[in-house]
């Protein structure tokens, strides 16, 4: 049993010390994805098809790997910080709430890396390679 | 010391449907939908990088009905996030924040993007027909 009182225990815990980094965050990253997703698709429409010639040689070059990094990257930490918010609101025990985020970060991560990697194996491999 | 029951907001379906309640809502959805959306993208773009291969049967996978249904989905809820998120933004500098005008600019995010969507889609049906 605790003798400290309700109050102490939640004074015990502290703040998280980020404040409104999280919303800032969230903001700035949708300010990049304004362009980012539009350049993306814009560019998608112009090209002569969605064929493996096509879109390998567009994106190969290197104002499209730039740019595709910049998405791919911005799109990973928007959506981290859009779906970690849902959980935290929606999944209320303690040991499910824990495992979906860790889940979230790590499978965010991993589909930011591995875009990222994939554009610039586009962008320094030989075409057709 | 017995912790006293702290007072709770009432639960969701209390409350009287509304066009900004729908339309915040949906802005989740959306969201929800387009990070399964940047896992696809991100398998098209593992693909890409495998060779015409890989690429080939990525192609095949998002020719299907279901993946077709999705890419439709997908860019109804890109369009709508986007538009609906500069709602967002607009509000955080302070504009457009008024009853009348966030509700006009709701209406006008949600007809757009089915707009958009529809205009896309339609555009493409054009260019692929032979």
């Amino acid at each position: 049993m605790s003798l400290r009182s309700p109050l102490g225990r939640v004074l015990g815990l502290g703040s998280a010390k980020d404040g409104t980094a999280h919303w800032w965050a969230q903001r700035v990253s949708a300010v990049a994805l304004l362009p980012l997703t539009l350049w993306f698709l814009v560019s998608l429409l112009l090209l002569p098809g969605l064929d493996y010639a096509s879109v390998r040689t567009w994106l190969a070059l290197p104002t499209s790997s730039l740019l595709a990094v910049l998405l791919v990257g911005s799109l990973a930490h928007h959506s981290y910080l859009g779906t970690i918010v849902v959980v935290e609101d929606y999944v209320h025990s303690n040991g499910a709430k824990l495992l979906t985020l860790l889940l979230l970060r790590f499978a965010h991560v991993a589909a930011g890396v591995a875009a990222t990697f994939a554009i610039l194996r586009v962008a320094f491999g030989s075409p057709g390679s | 010391m017995p912790v006293r029951a702290r007072p709770l907001s009432p639960h969701l379906q209390i409350y009287r449907w509304q066009v900004g309640s729908t339309l915040s809502i949906l802005h989740r959805i959306t969201g929800l939908a387009l990070a399964l959306g940047f896992l696809a993208l991100t398998y098209w773009l593992v693909a890409l990088a495998g060779g015409a291969a890989a690429y080939s049967s990525a192609a095949r996978f998002f020719a299907g009905p279901l993946a077709g249904a999705a890419l439709v989905g997908w860019t109804f809820a890109f369009f709508y996030h986007l538009l609906n998120g500069i709602r967002h933004l607009a509000w955080d500098v302070g504009v457009g924040f008024d009853r009348a005008h966030s509700r006009l600019s709701g209406l006008l995010a949600m007809l757009a993007a089915v707009l958009l969507t529809a205009g896309l889609w339609g555009f493409l049906w054009h260019v692929a027909r032979p």
